[in-house]
């Protein structure tokens, strides 16, 4: 399985129909006998993908590499790929033998030798002697192996399976996963299996790729997948998870809900804004006495093994999987150890910066300007704190009219815009600009005060 | 209220309007002057009607077949085009049947009249006439199948390795099979059972039609005892030939898409 050969490789694969979007610069390689898994909500793109790999449509731009040689032009039935259909389409004029023997036949081999394949694969299927029967006189799980000894029969050098067990009831599915898995490593045929369904990929999986609005999320094994999810939608689609804006601080400090945390995590800067995940079964409930967080149980639901339990602390609701129960309206304590908080970088900007603040003057100073400041109640004077302002409402001036003055270090395009990081005495602005800016450039920056808003840096 | 209340009126409609007269005809064809008599089905069934009804059953396989050959591609087409323009493109087959068949009849009359006098009165001006009358009962059902058929089919079919022209022989094809028995049974009846167009484009050149036998019969000789017997006879030709229709889609009648 370790073998290091790239099987098929999407480069740069973009999709769309007549102007709507389907998959969008899609780099992606796939290794000789891997187990891949397709996973996203519907309209991610997975289909799509699966559907150009098959050859069934043509991409916009990109190609897609396999052997050497770009088959993204190349008609289905000259590709060394079958598909595993949704809903199987299995040809209802023709008997399971038949069905089987379809791309045999095509390739005129010789009568013996297709019904010695037939019968193999039947064997393989656990569906000796349902050759002469009629598809439509097959249960559902009978027809899924049907369609997959219709594909592996002529030994393709990929499989495709599009939903394959989506048709299927809890048990026959779990069965047919663990019947799929075992097929795939007796054969060592690569798999590209497509799926909404989180709990399979997991299972089945040697590497899963996360889609979402036709853009690869995250590829890796199932185990990073789960433990390191690099966004906010990785970990809410894999897995229950608490999902909370957080502040990181410095390296391995994190604050959010209003708590400073210890973590693992480092290299995302000084106070930037992240996603922070924690997965419900890392969270111990303790004894309020002496907790750092403590909230009131808010419901417990038994789930089999374990109950889930929401406790409301300080205005969010934790989700926590335990076998200690609780009952509700019950004050508990909640313990997150640092290696179950998981810090993801947030796609969107915002300045989180360093500030002073002067109550009494209605005044915050950044970067040792005064800047006006509204709802500035609760802070002490003099008081070290964050203030939170998005690129958007960051009035930029020429340098004379303003009190804060700032070089240009960045300019990035992004499509419509161009997002500029301009440095100041303490801190790097994000600024949002219509036009380009050079490297240097010197700028004024303001901000209206309803528009500022100010975090505690430290725990009260 | 019991719900089979509703379809009373229709129990006496059939009762009226099919019923009634079988038994007419019926009673007529085993009789003679009121009398029972065998004489009636005797005659109809002697030599000389025998051939009418052979030349008439062959008369309507060639307009089957005819049918089948022109109309099979045109519901293919149809069935390949987006659904807007195929509904736009089937009004020009569908509106001529809204115009009495006779007065579409009288009209090739005078185009081949005007165009081609030589084929006017001959089976070949018949046939014209019989197609161009039946086409749309081909290409309709076939067109029903074939745009219901799942694509997945087709896409299965071209991922094991198959060509266009083996998809449609070995997948295309068989599954449409349901479309073209309905077809077929719906050209083949009224083909065989026609009688104005071969009176009006093959005149009296041509060997008699059974549906004009008939008509001379009830409506020329007043011959009704024979008349009925005759059209016994036809009757059970048709059940017997639709019958055989049945078993040729038997393997299929899950696959939907009839018209009936």
């Amino acid at each position: 399985m370790e073998k290091s050969k790239h099987l098929i490789e999407l480069i740069d694969v973009s999709k769309d129909y007549g102007g709507d979007v389907a998959l969008e610069h899609i780099n992606l390689y796939i290794n000789d006998g891997e187990f891949l898994t397709l996973l996203g909500p519907s309209g991610c793109g997975k289909t799509t993908m699966l559907r150009l790999i098959a050859g069934f449509i043509l991409p916009s731009s990109g190609m897609i590499m396999m052997e050497g040689k770009d088959i993204a032009r190349i008609p289905p039935h000259k590709r060394a790929v079958n598909t595993v259909f949704q809903k199987y389409a299995l040809f209802p004029h023709l008997n399971v033998f038949d069905n089987i023997a379809f791309g045999l036949k095509i390739k005129k081999l010789s009568k013996d030798e297709i019904e010695r394949k037939v019968n193999s694969m039947l064997k393989l299927v656990n569906l000796e002697g349902y050759g002469k029967r009629w598809v439509d006189q097959l249960s559902g799980g009978q027809q899924q192996r049907v369609a997959i000894a219709r594909a592996l029969v002529n030994e393709p050098k990929i499989l495709l399976l599009d939903e394959p067990l989506g048709a299927l009831d809890l048990k026959l599915r779990q069965e047919m996963q663990v019947e799929l898995k075992r097929m795939q490593q007796h054969l060592g045929i690569t798999f590209i299996y497509v799926t909404h369904d989180q709990e399979e990929a997991l299972t089945m999986s040697d590497t899963i790729v996360v889609m979402r609005d036709g853009v690869i999320q995250q590829i890796g094994h199932p185990i990073d997948i789960y433990n390191e999810p690099k966004n906010s939608f990785v970990a809410d689609f894999i897995g229950e998870s608490n999902i909370l804006e957080g502040i990181m601080l410095e390296d391995y400090r994190v604050r959010m809900n209003g708590v400073n945390y210890r973590c693992v995590d480092a290299g995302f800067g000084k106070n930037t804004e992240v996603d922070v995940v924690v997965r419900p079964e890392d969270i111990d409930m303790t004894p309020p006495e002496g907790a750092k967080v403590s909230g009131r149980v808010a419901s417990v639901v038994f789930m089999g093994v374990h109950y889930e339990i929401c406790v409301d602390a300080g205005g969010y609701e934790w989700v926590v999987h335990t076998t200690d129960s609780a009952a509700v309206g019950d004050v508990v304590g909640i313990s997150i150890p640092p290696d179950a908080i998981h810090i993801m970088k947030k796609t969107r900007s915002m300045n989180i910066l360093d500030c002073e603040v002067y109550p009494e003057d209605g005044e915050i100073y950044i970067d040792e300007v005064a800047f006006p400041c509204d709802n500035i109640e609760g802070f002490e004077n003099k008081e070290e704190a964050l203030v939170q302002v998005t690129p958007a409402d960051v009035i930029v001036t020429a340098p004379q009219d303003a009190k804060l003055t700032g070089f240009v270090k960045a300019c990035m395009f992004l499509g419509t815009h161009y997002e500029i990081t301009v440095s100041c005495t303490d801190n790097d602005w994000i600024i949002l600009s219509p036009d380009f800016m050079e490297d240097g450039e010197e700028v004024g920056l303001a901000a209206d005060p309803s528009k500022l808003v100010l975090i505690h840096k430290n725990d009260a | 209220m019991k719900r089979t209340v509703f379809s009373y009126p229709y129990i006496v409609w059939m009762l009226l309007f099919i019923v009634a007269p079988m038994l007419f005809i019926v009673f007529y064809a085993f009789t003679d002057g009121g009398a029972f008599s065998l004489e009636p089905i005797k005659a109809a069934l002697s030599a000389g009607y025998l051939k009418v009804l052979g030349h008439s059953a062959l008369i309507a396989l060639y307009t089957t077949y005819i049918c089948l050959l022109l109309g099979y591609p045109v519901a293919y087409i149809l069935s390949k085009m987006k659904k807007a323009v195929a509904a736009l493109v089937s009004v020009f087959f569908i509106v001529p049947m809204w115009m009495n068949f006779l007065l579409r009849t009288y009209a090739w009359k005078v185009l081949l009249g005007a165009f081609a006098p030589d084929l006017l009165y001959t089976e070949a001006a018949v046939l014209i006439g019989m197609v161009y009358n039946f086409l749309p009962f081909m290409i309709l059902p076939i067109y029903t199948v074939l745009q219901k058929l799942d694509k997945s089919y087709i896409e299965a079919a071209r991922d094991l390795g198959a060509d266009g022209v083996v998809t449609f022989m070995r997948v295309v094809l068989p599954l449409s099979v349901p479309g073209i028995v309905s077809g077929v049974t719906m050209v083949f009846v009224p083909s065989i059972t026609a009688f104005a167009i071969s009176q009006l484009l093959g005149g009296k050149m041509t060997g008699m039609l059974y549906g004009d036998l008939i008509y001379n019969k009830f409506v020329i000789e007043g011959s009704q005892n024979v008349g009925s017997a005759l059209s016994i006879v036809l009757l059970i030709s048709v059940l017997v030939s639709m019958g055989v229709m049945k078993l040729v889609d038997k393997s299929h009648e899950e696959e939907g898409g009839k018209l009936w």
